[in-house]
């Protein structure tokens, strides 16, 4: 089962390797980590997506609240949140492709960022099976190389009422 | 305000959190510290190896309660704390460490004696810090003191840059605190105490499980309230020795792998267990299926992260364990002896501790501990090494009164007794302090013999002295057919060796002789050295075979 963690630490140095080394040592499985900063100048926050039934979710959690830098931890709620992922792709293509390989990206809504004699660099956003879906159709093109960011999330406001 | 050094700044902040006396060892990182320690107040030792040094931090925390605090400098002094903040951090010991670091300009230039020490030290300290700028230094010392002795307490490291213990500034001390992300809970949710008090007061087979938590939090007088009050019998952990008098009626003494058996049966039978600051360790448990599985679980701790860990919780407090049991106290009826207490009074009948006197002069080690305690009246500080020595000292001594018995449980580190008994003593002038090692541990820290005897700390050095690594040696025979692989160890002549470090020392190898060697031992007024020659092959019993269940004892 997959979690979404939204963890907010304490912009510190060597944050970042406590929260990773905690979970190597506990032997958590991590599946992307995520961290950037806030609105806070001395806040970050990670986003977490780890791997695991509830009873290793609730011992991340614990072991997590146990470090010093660490000020809040939320398991986001997959159905009330907004989730991105950004990739960059750069796709091998001859001349005669290139108008079908910017079809398909557009139809992504995805931006053509780099132009060579034989490769195209894509930049998409949105969710996990969005991107996934996008390097699947690209990959019958050849995919020379490709790097993701990972997921970051937050949840969603309060719906309005009319 | 006239401006401090930097060395100044720690030896003025360590005064304000009422240090007196530090452990440590000099070299080039920490020279302008050692400059401001030169001319204060505080009593430093000089320890002969790191590692002996916050061993000695940490035996004069565990014996006081108050924080340890060493000094290393920088790459190796460093590194070689590592083995004793990793004992520290696992039985959750109060320590602050300052390691000296190069200069901040040389930081991550493989500089001379550069070690990433916070680096190294992430996984096995509390918390720690580097410091490279010395406006930061009084308000770090101020968080590690806190953080090391609050909540579950736990090693601390600071690294300080050589540059600001060099500098100077106006000294300002904070006053308060400001960590958002540290707030440990104090005080058990009402909630769940009505819910203990509910299951405590309905079971019929209550077992008290208490380990080294009850011991830091204090509690000692809450846990005899409630063990009296509701006449629940009482079993402890290696490191929950002494929290409640082991010679009454009610008490068990330790359970698991080397425990009791009838700690152990008690356990199986028990249909409530209340668990107070243990953590359901392998040691204790065996096979975990069949751990107190006919048994709810109340369990108490400061940690949330230790609730639920290793067993399915019925009832979890989070909190101090002092003040939960203060809560819980007014809510446990009172109840009489009863069908419980009277199986527990068989149990004890049935299957005592025991071992085999053939009535010769050989000297068992069992009878040593039987023997010690006599002489000192249940009250000596015991300290231990780790092996099979340190399970007769928890075996065969009645333990009375909390900090008594000091030794690695967690990580089990051999060559923590020396250096620690050294601390407990200097922690407690007034104690007499007794290490119980095993011929190897001893020979781990064995310089510390020098620290020992340059301040006259008058601990009595037992050895249990079979020429052999017996606890894995024990294992071998049971388990390895005999093959005693690299398990016989030669020891150096230990009386001869205490003569050079001008310390009085004696064999003792008849059992005939121990008593005038013990009483001689405990009337010298300085550290003294007893070579005990016990049997080869002796083993600690009962033996839960790693992975077994509890009742699948061998032997006792």
């Amino acid at each position: 089962m997959t979690h979404i963690l939204s963890v907010s630490v304490l912009n510190k140095p060597g944050v970042l390797t406590r929260v990773a080394g905690l979970f190597s040592r506990r032997n958590f499985n991590i599946e992307s980590l995520n961290v950037g900063k806030t609105e806070n100048p001395e806040i970050s926050r990670m986003t977490i997506v780890v791997h695991g039934d509830e009873k290793t979710l609730e011992q991340v959690t614990k072991q997590l609240h146990k470090l010093i830098n660490v000020l809040k931890i939320k398991e986001l709620d997959q159905n009330q949140i907004v989730e991105r992922d950004l990739i960059l792709i750069r796709v091998k293509c001859t001349r005669k492709q290139r108008s079908e390989i910017i079809q398909i990206a557009d139809t992504f809504r995805a931006q053509i960022v780099d132009v060579a004699a034989d490769s195209l660099m894509i930049e998409a956003t949105g969710t996990q099976d969005k991107l996934e879906a996008l390097t699947e159709l690209l990959r019958d093109f050849g995919i020379a190389e490709f790097v993701r960011t990972g997921i970051v999330a937050l949840s969603r406001g309060q719906a309005v009422e009319r | 305000m006239p401006k401090l050094n930097g060395g100044q700044i720690i030896i003025e902040s360590l005064k304000k959190e009422n240090v007196d006396v530090v452990f440590g060892y000099p070299g080039g990182a920490v020279i302008n510290l050692y400059d401001a320690l030169f001319s204060s107040s505080l009593k430093h030792y000089l320890g002969r190896h790191e590692q002996g040094v916050i061993h000695a931090a940490d035996g004069y925390a565990r014996s006081t309660g108050k924080v340890g605090v060493c000094i290393a400098t920088s790459g190796p002094g460093g590194t070689n704390l590592v083995t004793g903040l990793a004992t520290a951090q696992m039985d959750s010991v109060p320590i602050v460490a300052f390691t000296g670091q190069v200069p901040s300009s040389l930081i991550g230039k493989d500089a001379f004696q550069e070690a990433d020490i916070t680096g190294i030290s992430l996984p096995i300290t509390k918390h720690n810090f580097l410091v490279t700028d010395i406006k930061d230094l009084p308000r770090t010392i101020k968080e590690a003191f806190y953080i090391a002795r609050t909540g579950r307490p736990g090693p601390v490291l600071i690294d300080l840059a050589k540059d600001v213990t060099q500098a100077e500034m106006e000294f300002e001390y904070p006053d308060s605190i400001d960590l958002p992300g540290y707030r440990p809970t104090f005080e058990g949710h009402k909630l769940q105490i009505n819910k203990a008090a509910k299951a405590i007061n309905s079971a019929k087979k209550p077992l008290l499980y208490v380990g080294g938590g009850a011991v830091i939090s204090g509690a000692d007088q809450e846990i005899r309230a409630l063990v009296e009050k509701a006449k629940i019998p009482i079993t402890t952990t290696l490191m929950g020795l002494g929290i409640y008098p082991e010679d009454k009626e009610l008490a068990l003494e330790m359970l698991g792998m080397h425990g009791t058996q009838y700690a152990n049966l008690a356990t199986t039978e028990a249909d409530l267990l209340i668990a107070v600051g243990a953590r359901f360790d392998d040691r204790v448990t065996g096979k975990l299926d069949e751990f107190a599985a006919d048994a709810d679980i109340v369990q108490i701790d400061i940690d949330p992260a230790e609730i639920g860990k290793n067993v399915d919780v019925t009832v979890p407090i989070v909190g101090d364990i002092k003040t939960v049991l203060n809560e819980l106290l007014p809510h446990i009826d009172e109840k009489e002896m009863g069908e419980w207490q009277q199986r527990i009074k068989e149990l004890k009948e049935k299957y005592p501790l025991k071992y085999e006197d053939d009535g010769s002069e050989v000297i068992k080690p069992q009878y040593v501990m039987e023997e010690i305690d006599k002489f000192t009246d249940g009250d000596a500080t015991i300290v231990t090494e780790v092996g099979q020595h340190q399970m007769w000292a928890a075996q065969f001594h009645k333990y009375q009164k909390p900090r008594q018995f000091l030794t690695s449980g967690g990580l089990g580190t051999m060559g923590y007794g020396l250096p620690a008994a050294i601390g407990a003593q200097i922690g407690q002038p007034d104690e007499k302090v007794i290490l119980i090692a095993g011929d190897g541990s001893i020979q781990m820290n064995l310089q510390e013999l020098g620290t020992a005897q340059t301040y006259n700390i008058p601990i009595k050095v037992l050895i249990f002295n079979n020429n052999y690594l017996g606890m894995v040696r024990q294992w071998q025979e049971f388990f390895f057919d005999k093959r005693y692989a690299s398990t016989k160890i030669p020891a150096p002549d230990f009386i001869k060796m205490a003569d050079a470090y001008g310390i009085w020392a004696k064999r003792v190898e008849k059992k005939s002789e121990l008593d005038a060697a013990l009483k001689e031992a405990m009337e010298h007024n300085g550290p003294v050295v007893l070579d005990i020659k016990i049997p080869e092959e002796e083993n600690v019993y009962p033996m839960v075979p790693a992975g077994a269940g509890l009742k699948d004892m061998i032997g006792g």
